[in-house]
């Protein structure tokens, strides 16, 4: 998996050489790292610092790339951009962002003169301030800007046949093409604006011998003299296609060098179109509600008795009935009565309707009645889960078909599920955080991260809404209130209408 | 006569005590790389102890903050052992005992600690008994004060300990208020924790 990073940051540094030469440099302490900006403009790098585990930015290089300006007044750290502030305080954990609290995972820390702060800077601060969207890839260390289409590109290899496969699986769809321009090289090219590329390290000797970026959205791959001919078939899914790329030796047997190149079966361009917009009724085409708790699992109690398994499954047939209304899209419930749903059986019914997006609701309880406010969950995952959290899927398993065929199915790691959809859930809480804005009550923190059972196996954008404190003297009349939950229930609507209509999402 | 040799008693139990504490600090250093505590713990309104004689060392207990939704840290005498595991116990057994407001437990009244397992790889396995489940208020907010609650008293109190895995009545959880993952060990959570 190492290797694997470091070939994409490669990748990504060898595309910003080709857009950026000049990089920027933290005097005095050498960054570990390089966050990639990537704009209509030329890519930009901003030096990343890892301290105490985590991975920061200085205040002056987020300023000189997003033109803000930033003010190191005492006991005040600010950055300004067209008349919005994001105002921070050393050792202080809480940010004001226009006006509006946000908690940050670490306060700003002075390093050689300069400030530094959690990459959550960018996403959940500046995104507040700036005029076009800001999409933060922590894993792949990329910044996006605006609206950009740049799709994630996972590749795997593996040998086959006395040759060896590629598959190259790009989400969201884009249009793959494959060429082979010289007998010793294969070129990639994926349509968007850029890429977010993870290749295999390692060779397959004599088969493939590496892989190069040509420029932001074209990949070479290395062939070996073994290779005679290439075969190329594109599986579209849901969310992503697939180029399969079959690198076949001669004769099916293992060729010499010596051996001429035959021409390959298939035409040595293969471009395969992808409708830029779906088909009808494509897209977020079946939402699951799941109405928390149940049955003998009463959840959270209010001190004026009100259950919160009760009042999930109000407000989840209030919001099925707004979701058919407004959008006429199938709407599943993992419980539509009192009782009892093991949390495992939650999303493997989403998972087993394939549904588009999971959203789980509930009314939150503290020990102290003081508690207030909404907060949006989207999964986490323990530090100690094995391969972290990077992948949810393992190598293809190849299955004997109907006929006696193969064919090749990706597995899933049935608890990591969610891991390959996190941004997806990360951007739709985000949406909904800011539907809420100026309807519901919000926690000083509206989006939040935590290992949550019944969002890890979903396999689609899933988030958790805890619609308020029902220890909360207050806040248990209002969630009772026929208003507020209609209220809730429309801004969980609006949410998902701006979610489906996102930029690189299908369209209905 | 006695009088001197109870002063001399006290002084060298007084001197033991200093030693042992100075070895403790120096072994609760927060490892490199670890932030420290949001806040510096408070050192009041601290719970009931055992009244057992003996060398005492200061823990860091965790109790719910004022807002509801974090925790805040006190810093109380606990029993001494050189022993790790028994360690361990004195401070939850310490962390466990019912306080008196303005404090706020995060532990559902009745829970009793079963056992406590560690592992040389830095692991602890902490039994609760079937009431931290049963006796819970239920919602997530105070299920993830409850995990943590328990988990940092360990994890930032030893440091030979990393990760803090929470069994039930002898047996692994999913959930302990149906919402937080419990399958796998858990790092602290430090970020939960604010000043009084």
């Amino acid at each position: 998996m190492r290797l694997r990073d470091t070939l994409r940051t490669l990748l990504l540094l060898a595309a910003l050489a080709l857009s950026a030469p000049t990089a920027l440099r933290v005097s005095g302490q050498a960054p570990s790292a390089t966050l990639t900006v990537i704009s209509r403009e030329p890519h930009r790098p901003i030096p990343i610092t890892v301290q105490g585990g985590r991975e920061l930015v200085a205040l002056e290089d987020l300023a000189v790339t997003f033109q803000a300006t930033f003010r190191d007044d005492t006991n005040s750290l600010t950055l300004s951009y067209k008349g919005r502030t994001i105002a921070l305080t050393p050792d202080q954990t809480i940010a004001s962002v226009a006006g509006r609290v946000i908690s940050l995972p670490s306060p700003p820390v002075r390093v050689n003169g300069r400030w530094l702060v959690p990459l959550d800077v960018i996403s959940r601060a500046l995104s507040g301030i700036y005029d076009a969207r800001i999409e933060l890839r922590r894993q792949s260390r990329l910044v996006i800007l605006g609206d950009l289409r740049v799709p994630r590109v996972t590749v795997r290899h593996e040998p086959s046949g006395g040759g060896a496969r590629v598959s190259i699986e790009v989400m969201p769809r884009a249009v793959i093409s494959v060429a082979r321009e010289t007998p010793d090289r294969l070129t990639i090219h994926i349509d968007g604006d850029a890429i977010d590329a993870a290749w295999p390290g390692g060779q397959i000797p004599g088969i493939v011998l590496g892989y190069r970026a040509i420029d932001k959205t074209t990949t070479a791959i290395d062939l070996g003299p073994k290779v005679a001919r290439f075969k190329s078939t594109l599986q579209v899914g849901d969310a992503s296609n697939t180029m399969v790329i079959d690198l076949q030796p001669q004769d099916g047997s293992v060729p010499t060098a010596t051996r001429p190149l035959e021409p390959a079966p298939p035409p040595p361009v293969a471009s395969v179109e992808v409708p830029a917009r779906l088909a009808s009724g494509s897209g977020v085409r079946t939402v699951v509600i799941d109405p928390g708790h149940g049955g003998d699992d009463r959840g959270a109690i209010g001190p004026a008795g009100t259950l919160e398994k009760d009042l999930t499954l109000t407000l989840a047939r209030r919001l099925k009935s707004a979701i058919e209304d407004r959008l006429g899209i199938r709407v599943l419930m993992t419980r539509d009565d009192d009782r009892l749903v093991a949390v495992s059986d939650r999303p493997a019914l989403a998972n087993n309707n394939k549904a588009d997006l999971f959203v789980s609701l509930h009314a939150n309880g503290s020990q102290r009645p003081e508690a207030s406010g909404a907060t949006i969950y989207v999964a986490d995952f323990p530090k100690s889960v094995a391969g972290g959290t990077s992948t949810s899927a393992r190598p293809a398993e190849r299955l004997l078909a109907y006929g006696g065929m193969f064919r090749d199915i990706e597995l899933v790691t049935w608890n990591l599920a969610q891991a390959g959809h996190r941004d997806q859930s990360q951007a739709l809480a985000d949406l909904l955080a800011d539907e809420f804005r100026d309807r519901v009550p919000m926690t000083a923190t509206p989006v939040e991260q935590a290992p949550l059972r019944v969002l890890q196996s979903a396999n689609m954008p899933a988030i958790l809404i805890e619609s308020g404190f029902l220890t909360n003297p207050d806040q248990e009349r209002a969630l009772n209130a026929t208003d507020f939950q209609s209220t809730l229930a429309q801004a969980i609507v609006d949410a998902i209408v701006r979610f489906r209509s996102r930029p690189g999402q299908p369209h209905p | 006569m006695t009088g001197r040799r109870t002063a001399i008693a006290l002084a060298v139990g007084v001197a033991v005590m200093a030693a042992v504490a100075g070895v403790w600090v120096g072994l609760s250093e927060t490892p490199p790389g670890v932030a420290p505590a949001a806040a510096p713990p408070a050192s009041v309104a601290a719970p009931a102890v055992d009244g057992t004689l003996g060398p005492r060392i200061k823990a860091r207990l965790f109790y719910v903050a004022a807002d509801g939704q974090h925790l805040t840290e006190v810093e109380q005498d606990v029993p001494y052992s050189n022993q790790t595991a028994a360690q361990a116990r004195t401070i939850l057994e310490a962390q466990f005992a019912p306080v008196t407001a303005p404090l706020v437990s995060a532990i559902p009244a009745g829970t009793r600690l079963r056992a406590v397992y560690l592992t040389p790889a830095g692991e602890a396995y902490v039994d609760l008994s079937a009431e931290v489940n049963h006796a819970h208020p239920g919602g997530l907010v105070s299920e993830m004060l409850t995990i943590y609650t328990v988990v940092n008293a360990l994890a930032v109190n030893l440091p030979s300990v990393h990760d803090v895995q929470l069994l039930i009545d002898g047996k692994e959880a999913d959930t302990l208020a149906g919402h937080f993952d419990l399958r796998r060990p858990l790092r602290k959570h430090l970020q939960l924790v604010v000043a009084r």
